[in-house]
């Protein structure tokens, strides 16, 4: 099982300007392989600069990451391992597409590994499975698909390398709803099959309450960090953030204002059903 | 990284430069740079470097500033005092081995090239400080409106400077966007023979061209939506007006190259 241990990381942008500014504050993390964890926050809340460490792109201000207790930063060997080993799917991938064809985007991370051909065609097909493109488009240029395709090729592109973190920021964005349903079922299902973990960095609080963690960022700070449940049972101190509670939980939160005696961290539809029908058959009531 | 470049970086403020009109700030910055090339005087690069700082001063800009421009010509800098330090011919040797010479005519010339250089480019470092690149692409047009009788395409050419400067920022941004991108799937641009480096460089430019291509279409698009057709007949939201500022400013403007032309001639 791996480790992606972050310790008392700051980063200050342009220091010593009167543009200075300090993204990410004193923050410690760690995520084990294995899981899914979601990191939501406000715009501006740090989480673009917070993944971009994870996999040496950025350097700490101060502070440090450790992979499986090594420090990422120690030399350019580390670095470059960190890179693969942590792969990071950033917002609208699909503008770093640039091959003639899907396979060879697909195949670019491979090759940079230096594998042998025959490895780097069974990941490439591993991975448009995986995200389900068919091997029709593989000699496709990338620039001719759809715009959800482009999505998939631009995301294969990284699960080719076989990360075991794989962080995604906000990987969605932009798809209709039943795109962005499918491609969040692949990328699960990736995960469980490989034993990877999901770092997924979203607005989205329907998306965020499918994690197994919850991680919650406001003004370069880790404020929060649970199981949705936990979580999302702290509704004030979340839109004390700028952050909206998912869909069930708002209305929950509605019910018991209106004098329902609900109970506390409901979050999913199927829970705030439930509770209301219980509460129906106690007290005999329609609601 | 990218994105500390300060090439023409303004900083908005409101003071009495902030203020001038644009083209007079063209105008002047313009007879700025003759008259350095006019000074013929230790006096006149001390009057110079008094004006600039009380520019500097009245608008507000930190010297630091000043200084954080100069230091990408550090290099040419050094390389023309260098030059002139060491290849001025002459006989009032100041040092001399083998080949090796220092005259004095040398190093006051060394000197004097470098004092000319920086104060060269800090001047037309405070005029894009203290103007918006809009407003300078304004003034620009303005000022080289009688070049239309010409057939020169005086409007198309101030849009493409305006748009050129608009997507600077941009395209730095993105090609910040796109690097992390690529180094994130293992892309290695630091490494390896010149040919490699070149061939690395493939990931980087093709998506930037593509999404300047597909920038520079939604911006047509976005032109023709709004009914763009030309400068023909144009009115301006922002009107340029010169005002009694404008006028005390051009009249700073000849008293210091007035000045300038007597320190040369008195030889101070």
């Amino acid at each position: 099982m791996s480790r992606l241990e972050v310790k008392a990381l700051t980063h200050v942008y342009s220091q010593g300007t009167p543009f200075e500014k300090t993204a990410v504050q004193d923050l410690d993390l760690t995520v084990e392989s294995g899981g899914t964890v979601a990191l939501i926050g406000h715009t501006g809340s740090g989480k673009s600069t917070l993944i971009s460490h994870l996999n040496a792109l950025l350097k700490p201000t101060s502070g440090t990451v450790l992979l499986d207790g090594e420090d990422i930063f120690a030399s350019k060997a580390a670095i470059r391992s960190a890179r693969f080993r942590v792969g990071v799917v950033f917002q609208y991938p699909e503008y770093q597409l640039f091959e003639q064809t899907v396979f060879a985007d697909i195949a670019y991370g491979p090759k940079n590994l230096k594998l042998d051909s025959t490895e780097v065609d069974r990941r490439v097909r591993q991975a448009a499975a995986a995200v389900g493109l068919e091997e029709s488009l593989f000699d496709q240029s990338p620039l001719e698909l759809s715009g959800g395709q482009k999505r998939r090729t631009a995301i294969a592109g990284v699960l080719a390398m076989e990360p075991e973190f794989l962080v995604l920021d906000e990987p969605t964005a932009g798809l209709d709803p039943a795109g962005r349903e499918e491609l969040l079922e692949e990328l699960f299902r990736w995960q469980a099959q490989r034993g990877a973990a999901i770092l997924l960095v979203t607005h989205d609080m329907s998306i965020a309450n499918r994690c197994q963690r919850l991680l919650v960022m406001a003004e370069g700070r880790l404020i929060m960090d649970g199981t949705p449940r936990a979580v999302f049972a702290q509704s004030e101190k979340l839109l004390s953030v700028g952050l909206d509670l998912p869909g069930a939980a708002h209305i929950a939160q509605l019910l018991r204002q209106a004098g329902l005696a609900l109970p506390p961290s409901l979050y999913t539809v199927e829970e705030l059903a439930d509770a209301i029908l219980s509460l129906r058959g106690k007290e005999g009531a329609p609601c | 990284m990218l994105k500390d470049i300060t090439l023409g970086q303004y900083f908005p403020g409101d003071t009495p430069v902030h203020r001038l009109d644009p083209r007079t700030k063209l105008v002047l910055t313009l007879v700025y740079i003759v008259a350095i090339f006019l000074i013929g005087s230790w006096g006149g690069y001390a009057l110079t470097a008094a004006a600039l700082a009380a520019v500097t001063a009245l608008a507000h800009i930190r010297p630091r500033a000043l200084f954080r421009g100069l230091k990408p010509l550090v290099f040419i800098i050094l390389f023309t005092a260098v030059l002139n330090l060491f290849f001025t011919p002459g006989e009032d040797y100041l040092f001399h081995w083998r080949f090796i010479s220092v005259t004095y005519t040398g190093l006051k010339r060394a000197v004097a090239m470098v004092l000319r250089v920086m104060l060269l480019v800090s001047g037309t470092f405070l005029l894009t400080y203290t103007t918006s690149p809009l407003a300078i692409t304004d003034g620009l047009e303005r000022l080289l409106s009688p070049l239309k009788k010409l057939h020169v395409p005086v409007y198309e050419l101030s849009l493409m400077m305006c748009i050129a400067l608009r997507f600077i920022p941009t395209l730095i941004e993105e090609t910040d966007r796109i690097m992390s991108a690529q180094k994130a799937r293992g892309a290695d641009l630091e490494t390896g023979t010149l040919p490699e480096r070149a061939r690395a460089l493939l990931p980087l430019l093709i998506p930037l061209f593509i999404s300047s291509f597909r920038r520079a279409d939604e911006l047509a698009l976005a032109m023709e939506c709004r009914c763009y057709n030309g400068g023909q007949g144009r009115t301006r939201m922002k009107q340029l007006h010169m005002a009694g500022r404008d006028i005390a400013a051009f009249g700073c403007g000849a008293l210091f190259v007035a000045a300038i032309l007597i320190l040369r001639r008195l030889g101070i």
